[in-house]
């Protein structure tokens, strides 16, 4: 096994780990946002289609890049987005009786 | 390491410290934003960071920038506005969207390094092994979370759909799938082995999607979260990048906790969800109003609101029927009414209640109820005898006292304990039972009252009601 490889799954292995250790009992409240949250988090993709691109040499790899990238996008964008949206209505006690009084 | 290699590394090593932290400040509803403000950061960093990195290594052509641009471009402005514009009811299925392109982000990436070998280079198993597990697990989540998100929208019917011979078609696409794996580890590359894996993957997300019913679903989008977590790591082995490996074994794992934890909210184990279980959540829709078991009482939309004006206390149970009719306005309009009486109105919450947990107090926080009024399951069981009227909407199984009993679908649910207050109130579009399947004594108690109504159209007309009592 090369260096190289031998690194990263000891990095995978123990980011499993932490993964496990850091989500411990979530109140049902913020399941969703978290699922969302986590959702945003792999939109990270996003750097490996930066890669991809940056090798692009022929018509079908530029087909591949562009639907990477565009996915992608959709992925870290869209998740940060909606996460954001979704635990702002919890924060927004004072706020929200101001922003009914104007809808009326 | 180059000087460029080292600085790359170290800001990716911060930016994955920051999924960390605001993975764990997310668990707190006090910390939750800014948590997912943090996670924000770190990619804001490692995009940065890689932008940076092509910039100065100079490889990519002039195409590759236009390509990349316009699609990240595009990306961004539809990840925006989708998820700007969504209403909250829609939240779960846009989630599922961006996982389904999330999962096959990565596995573009795989089947492009395999192809850029070239057709018949040699290759050795540390790479092939981490690009085949890479193209199937995002194949699988790509198309198993698109029908999620159809299924959770209404494109696809929410039941379980099977066709005769799907299980050995099942069978046939796993053994497909594993002589895929076998060619890939062979010592050449080939575009058709490639090719196999991509397609048989994308069956089997169709296939592994398709018989589950639409309530279930929830838990089936939070763990093809997990699975595109775990495929974006090895598509870090592949182009040999820390940050997506150490980002989605953060996410594999915390996901595929997260997915336990729902489960087990709902009362179900994840090995019954996937076997396409009992029920289909939406048999609710049915007209199945014909086939009453038990004699309940009806009532009427003004009997309700003569009921609420006189009364001291209000429980309102709002459940799946509530979020399927988007009535959240209309109950906290109710709300307003009674309070502004003086009357006391709360919200029971179940851990399930609405499309997954959670959803609903992000639904009626989207309509203004106020934080203090949402009670979750152990604060709002004791309040439940010194109420005067529980208003049930559109929610059964988590208040059938038979979860009390042993010996049947719903046993050891935790339940809300509704038929402990003065007068219950149901509203339903019809006796079906819920997705448990299970008959609910509460609906022919003495106390309960039945109103046969969709949940929006009944609370408008119980509202006018209302009001017109306490003028």
């Amino acid at each position: 096994m090369s260096q190289e490889l031998f690194t990263n799954l000891a990095i995978f292995v123990l980011s499993l780990l932490v993964g496990f250790e850091v989500m411990s009992k979530i109140p049902a409240t913020l399941q969703t946002p978290m699922m969302s949250g986590a959702n945003a988090i792999h939109g990270v993709v996003v750097v490996g289609a930066f890669v991809i691109a940056a090798e692009a040499n022929s018509a079908l790899f530029y087909v591949l890049a562009f639907l990477g990238a565009f996915f992608a996008a959709v992925n870290v964008a869209g998740g940060y987005t909606v996460t954001d949206r979704m635990l702002g209505m919890f924060d927004r006690k004072p706020a929200a009786k101001k922003g009914e009084a104007e809808q009326k | 390491m180059s000087a460029l290699q080292t600085i790359s590394s170290l800001i990716y090593l911060v930016s994955a410290v920051c999924y960390v932290l605001g993975v764990h400040l997310m668990r707190s509803p006090k910390t939750a934003r800014k948590g997912n403000g943090l996670s924000a950061v770190g990619m804001f960093l490692a995009v940065i960071t890689i932008i940076v990195t092509i910039i100065i290594e100079g490889k990519i052509d002039a195409i590759g920038w236009v390509v990349l641009l316009v699609g990240l471009a595009l990306g961004i402005l539809y990840g925006i506005v989708k998820a700007r514009k969504v209403p909250m009811t829609d939240v779960p299925q846009l989630v599922s969207l961006f996982n389904a392109v999330g999962g096959g982000a990565a596995a573009t990436i795989g089947i492009f390094d395999y192809l850029l070998k070239g057709d018949g280079a040699s290759l050795s198993v540390a790479f092939s092994l981490p690009v085949f597990l890479d193209v199937v697990i995002g194949g699988i989540t790509f198309s198993g979370s698109l029908i999620a998100t159809g299924k959770l929208s209404g494109h696809v019917s929410g039941k379980p759909i099977s066709f005769p011979g799907s299980r050995l078609l099942n069978i046939v696409v796993v053994i497909a799938i594993l002589a895929s794996a076998y060619l890939m580890m062979g010592l050449t590359t080939n575009v058709w082995y490639v090719t196999l894996a991509l397609a048989m993957s994308l069956i089997f997300g169709l296939l592994m999607t398709l018989p589950i019913g639409g309530a279930d679903m929830p838990v089936v989008v939070s763990l093809l979260n997990a699975f595109t977590g775990l495929a974006v790591a090895f598509a870090g082995f592949v182009i040999n990048n820390q940050v997506l490996i150490i980002a989605g074994a953060l996410v594999g794992a915390a996901g595929t906790i997260l997915t336990l934890q729902m489960a087990d909210a709902m009362n179900r184990s994840v090995a019954n969800i996937l076997a396409g279980g009992f029920g289909t959540g939406d048999s609710d829709s049915g007209a199945a109003a014909a086939d009453v078991p038990v004699d309940v009482k009806e009532t009427s939309a003004d009997d309700i609101g003569l009921q609420l004006a006189y009364a001291h206390s209000v429980m309102i149970v709002p459940g799946y029927g509530l979020a399927a009719a988007q009535a959240q306005h209309e109950v906290a309009e109710l709300a307003k009414v009674l309070t502004d009486q003086g009357i006391s109105v709360n919200y029971a919450i179940h851990p399930v209640a609405g499309r997954m947990p959670g959803h609903m107090n992000v639904l009626l926080a989207d309509v203004n109820v106020p934080y203090e009024q949402m009670k979750q399951l152990d604060d709002a069981n004791p309040m439940f005898e010194s109420t005067d009227v529980s208003l049930v909407i559109g929610a059964n199984d988590v208040t059938n006292p038979l979860a009390r009993e042993s010996g049947n679908a719903i046993s050891g649910m935790p339940i809300l304990d509704v038929d402990k207050s003065k007068s219950v109130v149901v509203i339903k579009r019809s006796m079906s039972t819920g997705y448990a399947g299970v008959q609910n004594p509460l609906f022919a108690m003495d106390n309960t009252q039945m109103f046969f109504s969709d949940a929006k159209k009944g609370l408008q007309e119980i509202v006018a009601a209302t009001k017109q009592y306490l003028e």
